[in-house]
């Protein structure tokens, strides 16, 4: 399974750090990241592969919470799919 | 990769801040294989069905939410309308059918169960008669049953028997309820022309011609649509038409693959999604918002019923495009309880009982959750839901009734229902006496089809 994960809130140092070392011991691949600033604000999504998880997608979503709140800043991590079905026809 | 930064913002914006959202997973049960003479055997025979078919209905529904990261609101339940299944019974009551359903629904954890139903759009056999009648009794008894009658269609006409029944049935359950302002009453639905794959309540059923079980998922959105439309501020009305698609066509697909996964984990068929916009009474979550973006002061006022005609097609123009089925009910609801901008216009007297019965000509569903004077008559509730069918009979459209006579209660008062039900002033109804047009009976003919000026 694909997953989008989102983080919006207040640019700081080291939140993609942050956020790939998360991912990285989860056993989750990234496939593919993009962030900008806009308005001051952090704004990024990147895109991994579950297949290799160590752990369920659950879990993982309650650590990236966990990790938001951490950093200051909204991390949000579901499934790909209502994001391809929404903005591809 | 189909999806930019500012496609996946905006997406986690409609949910996070637009109360986007899928309203309903509604499994649909057949019963029909739960008939028996004896009213216990069949009263458990539902239980068991139910329970044993819907087992994972919940879970699967709240795993889903998680993982796609939208909410699901509500898990429901629909069934065979009783009337079918508890014809066979020697019982002259079906109180314990509905009470073997609210058990069923409590044990897997839904939110709503409806089905406590009879169609009897030309006229009513015998399990009808004992089903129509044993209405305010389970719903006063049960918590999650919800109730519907069909008393018309456009192909039979008007069961005006049946019409000034339902008007008596309907004060006998705001009777039965009346220390819960009527409550019975906002699960009580009247339809012409019903739908057999709505998955909203209370008018849900589990039509005849449907599979042994299917999912029916009800999206939602209003607050996805205003928000949407507020950046088109100035231009033509095209626009507006415009941006409502696109809106209605990203919501619909979020609806799309939540129906299609939950069938597939609950092993199921998927049927179908309505298209609905279905307001709550939160802030943000308002058709009469959406309609007084457009550029009304006041939903209710002149240009309400043009504005409501250009919003309910726009929604099931963009829709149609994202989902292969699409059925139930499908359009913009009005329900004023569950609405905060009705509401408002409501207490404002700038919406009235005749002018929600204009905007019902162009929109789904009907007169809903319009809580009226507690000495409203039983004549005059008939002959409300009389005009309302009409309406449907004559367009060849689903239209419905749930109006909610308060005891005690009179016109500027205020009732509180709950949850998704929402709070109501009481309305104004028109007095002028109908007994001698109610007490006529018969049927209504079925109309023309042709001729239509």
């Amino acid at each position: 399974m694909h997953i989008v994960l989102t983080v919006v809130g207040k640019d700081r140092v080291g939140i993609i750090a942050k956020v790939s070392t998360l991912l990285a011991a989860s056993g989750v691949n990234i496939l593919n990241i993009n962030q900008n600033i806009l308005d001051g604000f952090f704004n990024m999504f990147l895109t991994g592969d579950m297949s290799n998880a160590t752990i369920p997608l659950k879990e993982l979503q309650a650590k990236a919470v966990a990790l938001g709140e951490e950093l200051g800043v909204e991390i949000r991590l579901q499934s790909e799919e209502i994001f391809a079905a929404m903005h591809k026809i | 990769m189909p999806y930019n930064l500012k496609d996946v913002l905006e997406t986690t914006q409609m949910i996070t801040k637009n109360n986007l959202d899928v309203r309903t997973i509604t499994m649909g049960i057949s019963l029909r294989d739960c008939a028996d003479n004896n009213i216990d055997n069949c009263a458990g025979k539902i239980y068991d069905k139910i329970t044993k078919t819907a087992q994972n209905l919940v879970k699967t529904g709240e795993d889903l939410e998680k993982e796609l990261g939208v909410p699901i609101i509500h898990k429901r339940i629909s069934v065979t309308p009783i009337a079918m299944v508890g014809e066979s019974c020697e019982a002259d009551s079906y109180v314990k059918l509905a009470a073997a359903m609210d058990k069923a629904a409590k044990a897997v954890g839904v939110n709503f169960i409806g089905g406590f139903s009879a169609l009897v759009q030309k006229g009513a056999t015998k399990g009808d008669n004992i089903l129509i009648n044993s209405i305010p009794e389970a719903l006063a008894t049960t918590d999650l049953v919800c109730s519907s009658v069909a008393i018309g269609s456009t192909k039979a006409g008007l069961n005006m028997d049946a019409v000034k029944k339902m008007g008596q049935i309907v004060k006998e359950t705001a009777r039965l309820t009346a220390d819960k302002d009527a409550l019975g009453c906002a699960k009580l639905v009247v339809f012409c022309n019903p739908v057999q794959d709505n998955p909203f309540m209370a008018g849900a059923f589990h039509g005849v011609e449907e599979p042994e079980s299917v999912i029916n998922v009800g999206v939602s959105g209003p607050g996805v649509v205003k928000y949407a439309l507020e950046a088109v501020r100035g231009q033509d009305i095209g626009a507006v038409a415009e941006t409502i698609k696109k809106t209605a066509f990203k919501i619909t697909r979020v609806g799309q693959v939540v129906a299609q996964e939950a069938a597939k984990r609950l092993n199921t068929q998927f049927g179908i999604i309505d298209l609905s916009l279905a307001p709550t009474p939160a802030v943000g979550d308002s058709v009469a918002h959406i309609l007084e973006e457009i550029g009304l002061e006041c939903c209710g006022g002149p240009g309400t019923t043009a504005a409501l005609a250009l919003l309910n097609d726009a929604v099931k123009k963009g829709g149609l495009m994202a989902s292969s089925y699409v059925g139930g009910l499908s359009g913009a609801f009005i329900p004023v309880s569950e609405d905060a901008g009705m509401i408002h216009a409501a207490e404002v007297g700038c919406l009235t009982l005749e002018k929600l019965e204009a905007m019902t000509c162009v929109c789904s569903v009907g007169l809903d959750m319009i809580a009226i004077p507690g000495d409203t008559t039983a004549a005059t509730i008939s002959a409300i839901m009389a005009d309302e069918a009409a309406i449907g009979m004559i367009n060849n459209k689903t239209t419905a009734v749930r109006l909610i006579p308060v005891p005690g209660k009179k016109v500027g008062d205020k009732v509180e229902f709950g949850g998704l039900l929402g709070y109501a002033p009481i309305m104004k109804v028109n007095t002028s006496k109908a007994e001698t047009f109610i007490n006529r009976g018969g049927r209504i003919p079925a109309p023309v089809r042709s001729l239509t000026n």
